[in-house]
């Protein structure tokens, strides 16, 4: 964490602290061009029934490989160990890649995570191999638990996924990269805005996921962009270190040498 | 036979796995494979038998977050 091109992850090192969903755009063509505009290196995707009819699955897929980013396969919407694990051994033969970003989801109005499925899930996963990213909470027990079972990134929490309202426990944030200086941390969900990633990549995390905010602006290649430049300021104002806050005024005009003019 | 493929019950005309892809003509498509809740993988599927009732899931890159 004492520059700005060490964004590693499994061995692996970007340029981009930008990690980018492809759901919900208005269109593909869209969404491979906010790919692009935003910078980012490592796109998120899912794996669904495929229709044998209308084979929406291989368009897609000719889509993203031919932006060229890293893929992240996602378990998005399981809500047990072993749809998890099945879903991630699936999407390891598909996508020819031993990342998966675990979430093992344990209440449908906010989507959190389950951490005792999620910590179970990511042992039994990293004892075969794969590499994994968990979706976790701002809980440093449940770090400590996921690190034990293998666990080199942890993806804390926003907020709720799609709801847009940027860091909701700053405190519990900070503290977790304080407790975990070592180990790539990605605020992964519920961001709006690009304060929110730069407000993320102040605090000192790694990186940022982020899909909905994109895909669901006005227009989400400009909001790419946004995101991409957001997050590299937020990078840049870390490592130049913030100033304390404070709670009265200091004047930052010199006061000597004023004038009397009264 | 009767397999319940994506959910959806079907008729087809398949000994293993592999056939059942052949027939609902996603033998080349990019998918991965699961019968009654457990992974099948590629290599696996010429030999894994199929019987009437199974549960197959087909599945291929999607949009996600």
């Amino acid at each position: 964490m004492t520059s700005n091109s060490d964004f590693t992850l499994y061995g692996l090192s970007f340029r981009s602290r930008l990690m980018l969903g492809t759901s919900q755009y208005p269109s593909p063509a869209i969404l491979a061009e906010a790919a692009r505009a935003s910078g980012a290196e490592i796109l998120t995707v899912s794996l669904r029934r495929e229709s044998a009819r209308l084979k929406e699955g291989q368009d897609f897929w000719r889509l993203i490989r031919d932006i060229g980013a890293r893929i992240l396969p996602n378990t998005a919407g399981c809500y047990s160990v072993k749809e998890a694990v099945t879903t991630a051994q699936m999407a390891r033969e598909v996508f020819g890649t031993p990342w998966v970003k675990l979430e093992v989801i344990g209440e449908a109005d906010t989507l959190q995570p389950d951490p005792f499925g999620l910590v179970e899930a990511a042992r039994i996963l990293s004892a075969d191999g794969f590499q994994v990213f968990p979706y976790t909470t701002e809980d440093l027990v449940v770090a400590e638990r996921l690190i034990e079972a293998g666990c080199q990134v942890l993806m804390p929490w926003g907020a709720p996924i799609g709801s847009g309202k940027g860091l909701n426990n700053v405190f519990g944030l900070r503290t977790l990269r304080a407790h975990f200086p070592e180990i790539p941390l990605i605020v992964d969900a519920g961001l709006g805005l690009p304060s929110h990633a730069a407000a993320a990549m102040e605090l000192g995390y790694d990186g940022v996921l982020l899909n909905t905010a994109v895909a669901k602006a006005g227009d989400p290649v400009e909001m790419g962009r946004a995101f991409g430049q957001a997050i590299e300021a937020g990078r840049a104002a870390f490592l130049a270190g913030p100033m304390e806050s404070r709670d009265m005024a200091a004047p930052s005009t010199p006061v000597v040498g004023r004038a009397v003019l009264s | 036979m009767r397999l319940v493929v994506n959910g959806e019950p079907q008729e087809v005309s398949a000994a293993t796995l592999a056939e059942a892809l052949q027939s609902l003509d996603l033998a080349e498509a990019k998918v991965a494979t699961a019968l009654n809740g457990e992974f099948v993988p590629a290599r696996a599927r010429a030999s894994t038998l199929v019987k009437d009732g199974d549960r197959i899931e087909i599945l291929a890159p999607r949009q996600g977050g």
